[in-house]
């Protein structure tokens, strides 16, 4: 269907190793790349540095000291809420690397703070901090980094995938690089709901993965809402567990919390029924460190000349889809390689079932995956590149977008406005929590009917090469994760992690496999075993570190 | 949402430009940036933090546009307020590093 990417390419290049997306796990798979001898070159949609969930928040990292002990507390401590579905390897992998990482960010710069005894404490990382050095790190090793890049298909051959064109959002320049491998590292989808720094994610590497052929995993595992101010972007549900919520009256809203009780938040909000918070449960002497340990929660109060440890303030729960939830493209081994050759996933983009399941609190674990992640599919992308050795050159490649591409311009306003209505209306299939959060057989069967003609409509539409355009595939990426996901929590029957049917309330033993998902214009689900291993020891779980 | 860009603070090094993640500025004529896409302002702060000279300023609201002016923000000193809170700028120490963080860390596990 796609044009031919050498005809259009006013930018063409050649690489090793091409990573789409400079967040965690974009620059962590550049910076291994490269430092495996890989010529490499990183593309994102908006800035390396300041795209992405990260770059504006706090996150606490999954970092945790190498004794067994420790080790195994760690790995129980959300195994169950994961539904059962992490793999212990996988999180001694993951546990391993992210130790290693997070010392090498000590060594180069990284301004942690340290303990009594002088040693540097790092159980997290300063979002603007951490990816103004990942950027600074990116150049210096090397790596090529082209900014307002976005990315609108995959390129091809038989062999397996071989670079990617897009354009430039700024000058408005196509771009075309060749690569004997590509990493996806372009973060989860939030379904542009405005979620702090969310609005880049919108699901664009997981249609690209899908239309070079790859599965995607995990796809129910997608329904995360954070608790948010109404009036705010800022999603740091972690603060709330010092919160009480409140009728407009003043009296209580039983069973309301920051953890168990979103389901109530979401009843009443659906009822009606505006909640309200304040931070009233944090103790005298901790409302200092918090007011200085996320510099940007307290941005949006401050500036509303709001006290929320004494003011009420109405609350929303905002869709932040696959970003905190945990599906995404499945990799096939510890390379983090897809079942596509040359393609490898890494960060929200990959899932992350491997070593959360079914659930995630929030920043730790994702933060761990991002980093480790990001440099095992770096080093597997750089390795498989220089086994094709000079091969690579030689190859024709073609574009695999399911949408035409075009050069000529695009119509302007209308164009503009029909996209504008398919995000509108995926969205009013994946927002509402009656829809998303309480699944039902009926809900999720009329949500994919629509959804599926959304796609069909969209599939025929032809994309110009534009910026125009650049949102024109966000939207049909949004419609395919939608559907991705709606079909996978129709095939599971049963309440898991955060996986959540009306219908179905409770966990049945024998649904205890993965969901793997693909397919654009019919989308199919079918199960994968997940490793069998004996389940740890529940132990009483640590105070938990739920970000950020 | 980004509201205000100071046409007295701006030095026209056009950072902003470059570090919004979707694309909401324009290069001015005259050097100074025009806020030129401001409903995909996703209201992200990090034009803020990056401007050398305390010119921007984004709203809390995400959904719509307050409507505030400069000389207000003057007075009530909002500009600048989040780049001194995260410590960026000469002479400044980077929150990163606060006591606190190590502090709440213990404390609370986040």
């Amino acid at each position: 269907m796609a044009i031919q990417a050498a005809a259009r390419g006013q930018l063409s290049l050649e690489t090793d190793v091409l990573v789409i997306g400079g967040g965690p796990a974009g620059t962590w798979a550049a910076i291994s790349a490269a430092a495996k001898g890989a010529k490499v070159i990183l593309v994102d949609k908006g800035y390396c540095g300041s795209s992405g969930a990260t770059a504006p928040s706090g996150t606490g990292v999954w970092y945790v000291d190498p004794e067994r002990e420790k080790r195994e507390e760690a790995k129980a401590s959300r195994y169950a809420m994961g539904g059962q579905l992490a793999e212990h390897e996988w999180m001694n992998r993951v546990l391993d690397r992210t130790y290693e990482n997070m010392n090498k960010l000590g060594n180069l710069g990284y301004p942690f703070p340290v303990d009594p005894s002088g040693q540097p404490h790092k159980r997290g990382l300063q979002g603007p901090e951490y990816m103004k050095l990942m950027r600074k790190l990116v150049q210096k090793s090397g790596v090529k980094i082209l900014d307002h890049s976005p990315v609108l298909e995959l390129l091809a051959d038989d062999y397996g995938v071989g670079g990617a064109a897009g354009v430039n959002t700024q000058t408005g320049d196509a771009w075309s690089i060749r690569a004997g491998a590509v990493v996806i590292a372009t973060g989860g989808c939030a379904f542009l709901s405005r979620a702090l720094g969310c609005n880049v994610l919108t699901g664009d590497g997981y249609l690209f993965a899908a239309e070079a052929g790859a599965d995607l995993s995990g796809m129910e595992f997608s329904n995360a809402y954070a608790i948010c101010p109404t009036f705010s972007s800022v999603t740091k549900t972690a603060y709330y567990s010092y919160a009480s919520f409140y009728y407009e009256d003043g009296t209580v809203v039983e069973g309301a919390g920051s953890k168990r009780g979103r389901s109530v938040i979401a009843r009443n909000l659906l009822a009606g029924r505006q909640v309200y918070a304040k931070l009233d449960q944090a103790p005298e002497d901790l409302k200092p460190l918090l007011r200085v340990a996320q510099t940007n929660f307290f941005l949006p109060f401050d500036r509303r000349g709001i006290d929320p440890f004494r003011d009420l303030f109405p609350v929303t729960l905002r869709l932040e889809g696959t970003v905190r939830g945990t599906g995404g493209i499945r990799i096939v081994d510890e390379t983090c390689a897809t079942k596509v050759p040359g393609l490898y996933a890494a960060g929200d983009a990959a899932t992350r079932e491997l070593i959360c399941g079914g659930f995630t609190g929030g920043g730790s674990h994702n933060s761990a995956w991002a980093m480790s992640s990001g440099s095992f599919a770096g080093e597997g992308a750089a390795e498989y590149v220089l086994k094709l050795g000079d091969s690579a050159k030689s190859r024709s490649v073609r574009g695999l977008s399911s949408q035409s591409l075009t050069n000529t311009s695009a119509d302007g306003g209308a164009s503009q406005a029909r996209t504008q209505e398919y995000v509108q209306a995926v969205q009013d299939e994946v927002k509402p929590y009656d829809r998303n959060l309480f699944r039902t057989e009926q809900g999720l069967s009329d949500s994919i009917g629509r959804l599926d003609g959304l796609w069909k409509a969209q599939r025929e539409n032809t994309v110009s090469v534009s910026a125009e355009g650049v949102k024109a595939r966000e939207a049909a990426a949004m419609t395919a994760t939608a559907r991705w996901m709606y079909h996978s929590a129709l095939a599971r029957k049963e309440t898991r992690g955060m996986h959540k049917r009306e219908d179905f309330p409770t966990i049945d033993g024998g649904q205890r496999h993965r969901l793997i998902s693909g397919g654009l214009d019919q989308v199919w689900v079918s199960t994968e075993r997940v490793a069998d291993e004996v389940a740890p020891q529940e132990r009483q779980p640590v105070k938990e570190s739920v970000t950020a | 949402m980004i509201e205000v860009v100071s046409q007295s603070r701006c030095v026209s090094c056009n950072q902003c430009v470059s570090v919004c993640p979707t694309n909401v500025f324009d290069k001015g004529e005259d050097g100074i940036p025009i806020i030129a896409r401001q409903d995909d302002c996703q209201t992200c702060f990090m034009c803020e933090l990056y401007c050398p000279v305390d010119a921007l300023y984004v709203s809390p609201d995400s959904e719509g546009v307050m409507g505030v002016t400069e000389e207000e923000l003057e007075q009530q000193g909002l500009l600048g307020g989040y780049r001194e809170k995260v410590g960026w700028g000469r002479g400044r120490v980077p929150v990163a590093k606060h006591d606190y963080m190590y502090q709440l860390s213990v404390r609370s596990g986040f």
